[in-house]
């Protein structure tokens, strides 16, 4: 069996599929260039932070929450992509780079002058999240076996990643899937075949956004803090990477890039010290630069040989 | 005669359409009309506005000044592409604009996607409903590509058909819109002999099964051996419009196409 680390860093894996599914309606379907995606996984994990925590004082219950955080960040979805979405290609993507940058700034001023997001410290102490009784964040024996907190949020987490795959499937194979991807080859040809592309658009907005949301709320509850650091461009670019090594479009791709990004690194800081140990009998490089600079290499490798993903 | 009444009724009315580009005049006090179930051809020389009349019939541009009116609904000023494709105007493209990484099947059956209804719920649940309307979609996706001609295997990815089947398959995706005027924007450019001539065929037939057709084009031999009526236009006035025989030798139309005959000095009187 894995150790409990590397059940944490999958549990991790799975929110980041989610994001990367959620993400892969935007860019990988409808072919909007989306830069500002972690916003709504932002939305989402303040939305369950503030809802269940002694912040606002309010400890609404975890069905509740979670439904509330994907609606509250499809409204932002809409309310961000209604103006914007008439813009194209490069314009929309640093549009949409600039509102996810206001969301994040916000959180971190929000603190004054009324205290609602505690500002850059963030919020802790968030609720664990709590299925009717069995809180996720203690350690239960079942049947005669134990499972560890991190064991029992995987479970959770698998669920939801299961959900958010049979929901991109289904929509993959439907009028309004292929709709989306009619915009993503030519707009104008869509247009002319009677797409309304704005809505369409907008609704494509809407879907990524809801499962942004839920990762985020997902990610509040499993992690009992959220700071708005967690929330930066390079989360966006992080999530974007996943989609584009993956292949665009493709889940089975998105899925291998999400497992990839996050596991490869991780592999990388575990193995890199070890194996230098083998080969040259010390460590001649810190594990830690040298993951980093593997992990490049790598995806420079993947777009050289696989430029359409893997 | 009571049949012919209905014959009179045409099916899209412009009259006195204008439009610039900046200070370039691209068509001006443009009248025409186009009845029921006729081939209507547009032809005329390069630049001469013809693609600019095409981009205002679909909402792709807007018209500066004039009326446009289709099955007796107006549509002047800011109409958007797809009312236009709701009303039942479809058009194919000048330079192919297939949705290259779709199938040959899919391409058709996003033409299905306005007269269809099936929503984010229909969707995900996969109810009675959506399944009878997915299953009915298929069903006329295929209908129309063998109607069009194309046998090849219906997964085939929409950029590796050829390009006599690529065009063929515009014209099947724009069927598949329910449209009551059929445009096409140089349909047989790039075609060879045989190409053209099953083309030729093909918009016969759809013709017969009580469609409009509006043909823009290059190869004038291909338009009037085809069409019912057909206009000329000239930079950006309408110079001519007839039946292709009385085209055939109209002298403004010739002038356009063939240039006036070189001025002696001895006409110019020098």
């Amino acid at each position: 069996m894995l150790g409990r680390g590397w059940i944490r860093i999958i549990d991790f894996a799975l929110l980041y599929i989610m994001l990367a599914l959620g993400l892969n309606i935007v860019v990988g379907y409808a072919g909007l260039l989306d830069l500002g995606y972690i916003a709504f996984f932002a939305v989402g994990a303040y939305c369950y932070a503030l809802l269940g925590s002694p912040q606002l004082g309010l400890h609404l219950p975890f069905w509740i929450v979670l439904p509330l955080c994907a609606l509250l960040a499809c409204f932002f979805g809409m309310l961000l992509g209604a103006p914007t979405l008439r813009l194209r290609g490069d314009n929309l993507a640093i549009v949409i780079l600039g509102f996810g940058e206001i969301i994040r700034i916000f959180l971190n001023n929000l603190n004054a002058p009324i205290n609602i997001t505690n500002g850059p410290q963030g919020i802790s102490m968030i609720d664990p999240i709590l299925i009717g009784e069995f809180s996720l964040s203690d350690m239960h024996e079942l049947f005669g076996l134990t499972f560890p907190s991190v064991h029992l949020h995987y479970y959770l987490f698998l669920f939801f990643t299961l959900l958010v795959i049979v929901i991109s499937l289904r929509l993959e194979d439907s009028r309004i899937g292929r709709a989306w991807m009619a915009i993503r080859e030519d707009e104008v040809a869509a247009k002319a075949m009677g797409i309304n592309t704005h809505n369409i658009k907008l609704l494509a907005f809407a879907m990524g956004a809801i499962f942004g949301g839920l990762a985020g709320g997902l990610f509040a509850g499993f992690q009992g803090f959220v700071s708005p650091e967690s929330f930066s461009l390079t989360e966006s670019i992080t999530v974007l990477r996943m989609v584009v090594i993956g292949g665009m479009g493709n889940i089975k791709g998105v899925l291998l890039g999400g497992i990839l990004l996050i596991v490869l690194p991780e592999a990388l800081r575990h193995g890199s010290g070890p194996a230098q140990q083998l080969l040259f009998g010390k460590t001649l490089i810190d594990p830690e630069s040298l993951r980093l600079l593997l992990f490049g290499l790598a995806l420079i490798m993947v777009m050289l040989w696989r430029p359409a993903g893997l | 005669m009571t049949t012919s009444v209905k014959f009179d009724i045409n099916l899209l009315e412009l009259s006195g359409v204008a439009k610039h580009f900046g200070g370039l005049s691209a068509l001006s006090n443009i009248s025409l009309h186009i009845r029921p179930r006729e081939i209507y051809g547009l032809i005329g020389p390069n630049g001469a506005g013809k693609t600019t009349l095409f981009n205002i019939l679909t909402g792709l541009f807007q018209a500066d000044s004039g009326r446009f009116t289709f099955n007796n609904t107006e549509y002047s000023g800011r109409c958007k592409p797809h009312v236009l494709a709701q009303a039942g105007i479809a058009l194919t493209f000048q330079n192919i604009r297939l949705f290259a990484n779709m199938t040959a099947l899919e391409n058709v059956m996003v033409g299905r996607h306005l007269r269809t209804s099936t929503g984010i719920w229909g969707a995900l649940t996969r109810n009675a409903a959506a399944r009878a309307e997915e299953h009915a979609i298929v069903q006329q996706a295929r209908d129309l590509l063998s109607y069009v001609g194309i046998d090849r295997p219906h997964n085939t990815l929409a950029k590796n058909l050829s390009y006599g089947e690529q065009r063929r398959l515009e014209i099947a995706r724009a069927l598949a819109t329910d449209t009551k005027l059929l445009a096409l924007d140089e349909p047989a450019a790039g075609m060879n002999a045989t190409e053209t001539e099953d083309l030729k065929e093909l918009l016969l037939i759809i013709r017969a099964s009580g469609i409009t057709v509006l043909l823009i084009e290059h190869d004038v031999k291909f338009i009037l051996g085809l069409c019912d009526r057909v206009a000329v236009l000239n930079y950006d006035k309408k110079i001519a419009e007839d039946i292709p025989e009385k085209i055939r030798c109209d002298p403004a139309v010739i002038t356009a196409y063939l240039g006036t005959e070189p001025i002696t000095p001895a006409q110019a009187g020098i």
